[in-house]
């Protein structure tokens, strides 16, 4: 079984992000870029699944400009078999990424897509969801357990009340929460052989997907600022403060 | 226009989630609610008591008792046919569905909206809530997620809807319900509590977790959370998780117990009407944000405080 992995390049995630001061958007420029932390998890899932032998080869996958090929490699030196970018200058939102991935899944033909359940940058958890919407197969979203088997996953998810495990028929998609897995650090030789594994390039066009967006961002800006707080001195003026909250009677 | 909103429920009790996106609902035009589920005839009873909901809509199928997105979804979609507007809880049940539908309808979702600026104008939330969008959406129809607490609750009583059955688009044999595990507690819940006791890695280990900041919670009267690292040491289970990828919270009060405060945790809590932070170190960042700070020894402080609490 093929398995097919999603990743995306966005801000890295202890890099607090600046506005820019004309409401465009967030300042990008000198920022340091890394893989999405859940699509990390999601290419860890799919290395430990050809390590159990319940896959053959990964793919892994990425929409945006060419630095993306960096995070490409990434997920080469982790143990992706080989790459492709869908290179392209433009912001493509979930929608027209969704519509790529299922004409790259067409191709590729995979038992498994499995991507994680948000970027850190928009925060719009709904790749996964769309894509297989638009695939006509099942998803297994915010995973915390992946079990293979014949022709059908089972999918542990992390849900508001605690775990539900459903089982899926494959092909199906699956988008990883954040505990499914700790993703391993590409090693040195890894990273050199990643140098030499296929990378193809394409372009939307390719696949015939119109990335036009359908939402149009009139403005970024701050969230409000809280005020500053006071530092009180021990126990007695806490409860204090709780009663003058209402809190306490 | 016509909305139509998703109810979030387990078959039984029509989850306050809902209430939040009937707010939001009635922003945009008149509101219908569907319940879907299998013997759920209370939750849509319910639904129809809410104040401004002008029909609710009850599809029973026993492919529905867990909400799958796969059998949900088409249900979704032919109600859609003559409705402008798709609004779901961004809950999980509700994170789940909605983006399906919205793929099924060629349109991009608006996720997780903090306000309805206009009827295709809305702000969100991005990198972790450090930075609000406003966007305007061109698709037709539009498919919206709610985040609960930036709405206000609708009344549970005061509507007097009519319930309509529906006919159901059944199993769509892709995917079936297996098993569940859902953690039990007598306290408020997460989400909707009025205060929350939070802890963090600080608490060392679980037994700490339950000795220290059950008790101070119970005594308050709060739901409990915790932080990342102390779901992810054991300390508690995970949908205690209070951040960008566990749960939004917003309650009157918020006590941060040795958590230092990273942004991906005051992603989901940094709209509390009042942070209180206790912490020995007095550079966390969590300081940033309290309104009320306490430095020192939580093993010290936290038993003083229970021990000093009325009640």
């Amino acid at each position: 079984m093929k398995i097919l992995v999603p990743v995306k390049r966005v801000i890295d995630y202890n890099v607090k992000p600046r506005v820019k001061p004309d409401g465009t958007g967030v300042d990008l420029s000198n920022v340091k870029m890394s893989m999405n932390p859940f699509d990390e998890i999601a290419v860890e899932e799919a290395i430990r699944l050809k390590e159990k032998g319940a896959a053959t080869e990964i793919v892994a996958v990425s929409i945006g400009p060419a630095k993306a090929q960096e995070t490409l490699r990434t997920a080469l030196a982790m143990g992706a078999d080989r790459a492709i970018l869908i290179q392209t200058d433009d912001e493509v939102e979930p929608l027209a990424v969704a519509k790529l991935l299922k004409a790259v899944a067409d191709e590729e033909q995979p038992g498994l897509v499995i991507l994680g359940k948000q970027a850190i940058d928009d925060d719009s958890n709904q790749t996964g969801q769309m894509l297989a919407a638009l695939m006509g197969r099942p998803q297994g979203t915010f995973a915390s357990k992946v079990d293979v088997s014949g022709d059908s996953v089972s999918v542990t998810r992390e849900v508001d009340g605690g775990l539900e495990t459903v089982s899926l028929k494959t092909p199906a998609i699956i988008t990883t929460d954040l505990r499914l897995n700790e993703p391993r650090y590409a090693s040195l030789p890894n990273i050199m052989k990643a140098k030499s594994k296929p990378l193809t390039q394409k372009t939307p066009a390719d696949y015939g997907v119109d990335t036009t967006p359908r939402l149009k961002t009139l403005k970024v800006a701050e969230p409000p600022k809280r005020q500053a707080g006071s530092k009180i001195a021990d126990v007695d003026e806490l409860i204090t403060k709780l009663k003058n909250l209402g809190v306490v009677a | 226009m016509k909305t139509l909103v998703l109810a979030d429920h387990d078959n039984k009790v029509l989850k306050d989630a809902t209430l939040s996106v009937v707010t939001a609902a009635a922003k945009l035009g008149e509101v219908h609610v569907l319940v879907a589920g299998n013997n759920c005839e209370l939750v849509a009873d319910h639904a129809a008591k809410i104040a401004g909901v002008g029909l609710v809509l009850l599809a029973e199928d026993a492919a529905y008792e867990h909400e799958l997105a796969e059998n949900v979804a088409p249900l979704i979609v032919n109600l859609m046919s003559d409705r402008d507007a798709f609004l779901a809880p961004s809950t999980s049940t509700g994170k789940n569905v909605a983006p399906r539908v919205a793929a099924l309808l060629d349109v991009m979702q608006i996720s997780d909206i903090l306000s309805v600026e206009g009827p295709d104008t809305f702000t969100r939330p991005i990198y972790a809530g450090n930075a609000i969008a406003t966007v305007q959406s061109s698709d037709a129809k539009k498919v919206i997620t709610v985040r609960g607490t930036a709405f206000e609750k609708a009344a549970r009583e005061g509507g007097n809807a009519q319930v309509e059955k529906i006919g159901t688009t059944g199993d769509a044999g892709l995917s079936s319900f297996v098993s569940a595990e859902l953690s039990k507690s007598e306290r408020p819940e997460l989400t909707s509590a009025k205060v929350i006791v939070s802890g963090g890695r600080a608490l060392q280990n679980g037994e700490n977790f339950h000795a220290l900041i059950e008790p101070l919670a119970d005594k308050l009267k709060a739901a409990v959370g915790a932080s990342r690292a102390a779901v992810d040491a054991g300390y508690v289970p995970n949908d205690y998780q209070v951040g960008q990828t566990g749960k939004i919270v917003a309650p009157e009060v918020y006590i941060a117990i040795g958590i230092s405060g990273a942004i991906q945790h005051l992603a989901g809590m940094k709209d509390s009407k009042t942070i209180i932070a206790i912490n020995k170190d007095e550079d966390a960042p969590i300081f940033q944000v309290a309104d009320i700070g306490l430095v020192g020894d939580l093993f010290k402080i936290v038993p003083e405080l229970t021990e000093k609490l009325p009640g």
